[in-house]
């Protein structure tokens, strides 16, 4: 990427370890993610890139270790208004987007700014309008999420998660459940945010996207980060015999 | 006809309407067999009636008279039954939302508690229950300077929500865990507290899932009002009793009683009906 931003860390994840009962799915994961920055982790299924993201918002309850996502230390958030705090500055996307089934496109993007927020109706309306144009969609402010495609839930699935005004977004996995067609629809709108400077950490299986759009990249493995560096560098010269293999057996 | 399906939330012997075999093809089959039934107590009421009449002697009244006779009288007390009903199923519904909102608690005492308060209720025979709170509670409550009379009806009331809370309490449960968790996550990385994600995003969810069985109880229920009359309570089977006392008629027993039977088939199959056609409606979602 040209436009290197300045180097303002915003995510501080350190030596962070998480077990499921006896599996330890993180063993000591390190990362810091700079302001505007897209960071891309990568990894085989069950490395722990999910559960890593999860525990940047607070959704999983590290064991060990520390994150810090801007003023938030995540790790010693106790109270459920320490933790609403945090999820206003980092939204989420899920693989499978749950939207909310029973509320319509515009209704599940208003939702958390007017109840949790507590914004006004008529300025989160406006806002959330123009979210579902920035994210093509306009047009289908009534429709139900059944009546629409993966990709045009995920994409309303962004439009919800940016409606909060994030500082961070974070992306789990969001193409991975879509069809090829609708994917692209998908990552069009990722880049744009990406280009406008929205910090992003993504947990992708999309290698040339994650190339194309990342500045950092960071590849996982049974729950360590086995490398990290410059898209350049980790696709193109890895140094870990581990990232070499997973990538020629995927590429 | 295929094999007898009961469905695992029905009590075959008070659900008149669904108590007939659930065929495999529900939407024809079934309301034909349930429709069936009502047919029969029509034929019974009917013949019942002939019967009495051939028997009648000049000098007595007909069976068709006595019974448009007393017909406003019994109506008056199957006005009662259905006001009991509405309003047991409306204190069960409240007090059951609460009792399954417990039941799902983060808390271990509160689920702990609420589990055996469900258990108990749920599988306690609702006259024994009835009795229960018929001795249990005082006929009269003073609340400060206000005294509150408690009549044996607005006991038998209470009695009679005790099953329907315990049972509604279930249901929200059932629905409420049947939301997939993604919901409950998507809800808390947006922000919603807890109590937000129930109200805001789950329970309207699963309204459609609640209500079909909420109904179904509803109509078990109404039915169930009749039990009342063994505790004292002037509804219409107590009525009726007074009536086939007064007329000393043993030819008018059998008509009477189909007659009273027909009342309550005619009020709580609709509700089947529409229950049903719920049922399917939802499902094929």
């Amino acid at each position: 990427m040209s436009n290197t931003p300045a180097a303002t860390p915003i995510v501080r994840v350190a030596d962070v370890h998480k077990s499921f009962g006896s599996v330890e799915v993180l063993r000591g994961m390190s990362m810091t993610v700079n302001t505007g920055e897209a960071v891309c982790v990568i990894g085989p299924s069950g490395s722990g890139k999910s559960t890593l993201l999860r525990c940047i918002n607070g959704l999983i309850p590290v064991d060990r270790g520390e994150v810090f996502v801007g003023a938030h230390a995540v790790h010693q958030l106790r109270t459920d208004q320490q933790m609403i705090a945090l999820r206003k500055d980092v939204s989420i996307v899920f693989q499978q987007y749950n939207l909310f089934p029973h509320k319509t496109a515009l209704q599940n993007i208003m939702m958390a700014p007017i109840q949790v927020l507590k914004q006004p109706k008529q300025e989160v309306e406006a806002r959330a309008r123009e979210l579902l144009k920035k994210v093509r969609l306009d047009g289908k402010e009534n429709s139900y999420p059944g009546e629409l495609s993966g990709g045009q839930q995920q994409r309303v699935a962004i439009a919800r998660a940016l409606a909060m005004r994030p500082s961070v977004m974070l992306f789990d996995e969001v193409t991975a459940a879509l069809d090829p067609e609708t994917r692209k629809e998908v990552l069009v709108t990722i880049r744009q945010l990406v280009e406008e400077g929205m910090t992003s950490i993504l947990v992708t299986h999309e290698m040339a996207f994650a190339r194309e759009i990342a500045h950092q990249v960071y590849f996982t493995d049974q729950g360590v980060i086995v490398e990290h560096g410059a898209p350049e560098q980790v696709f193109g010269n890895p140094q870990k015999q581990r990232t070499r293999a997973f990538l020629e057996q995927i590429l | 006809m295929n094999e007898p399906r009961v469905r695992f939330d029905v009590l075959l012997p008070l659900r008149l309407g669904a108590a007939v075999p659930w065929t495999a093809d529900r939407s024809s089959g079934a309301s034909l067999f349930a429709a069936r039934t009502g047919v029969v107590l029509l034929a019974v009421l009917v013949t019942s009636i002939a019967l009495a009449q051939v028997q009648v002697r000049d000098t007595s009244a007909g069976v068709v008279e006595l019974l448009l006779k007393w017909t406003p009288l019994l109506a008056s007390g199957f006005l009662f039954n259905l006001l009991i009903s509405a309003m047991a199923m409306v204190l069960g519904t409240a007090a059951g939302l609460l009792l399954g909102f417990a039941r799902i608690s983060l808390l271990a005492p509160v689920r702990g508690t609420s589990w055996v308060v469900v258990q108990f209720f749920r599988n306690a025979p609702w006259l024994v229950l009835l009795f229960f709170v018929m001795f249990l509670m005082p006929f009269e409550l003073r609340v400060g300077g206000l005294t509150v009379p408690l009549p044996d009806w607005v006991k038998a009331t209470f009695g009679l929500a005790l099953p329907i809370m315990a049972n509604f309490a279930e249901i929200v449960r059932g629905a409420v865990q049947s939301i997939p968790t993604a919901q409950w996550e998507a809800a808390r990385s947006l922000a919603f507290s807890r109590r937000q994600t129930l109200w805001k995003i789950i329970l309207p969810q699963c309204v459609k899932r609640m209500l079909p069985p909420w109904m179904n109880w509803y109509a078990i229920l109404t039915m169930a009002t009749t039990l009342a009359s063994i505790v004292g309570v002037s509804e219409v089977m107590t009525i009726t009793g007074r009536i086939t006392a007064a007329e000393a008629r043993t030819d008018l027993l059998v008509p009477i009683y189909s007659y009273v039977l027909l009342w309550f088939f005619i009020y709580c199959y609709p509700i089947a009906l529409w229950t049903r056609r719920l049922e399917s409606r939802y499902s094929e979602r």
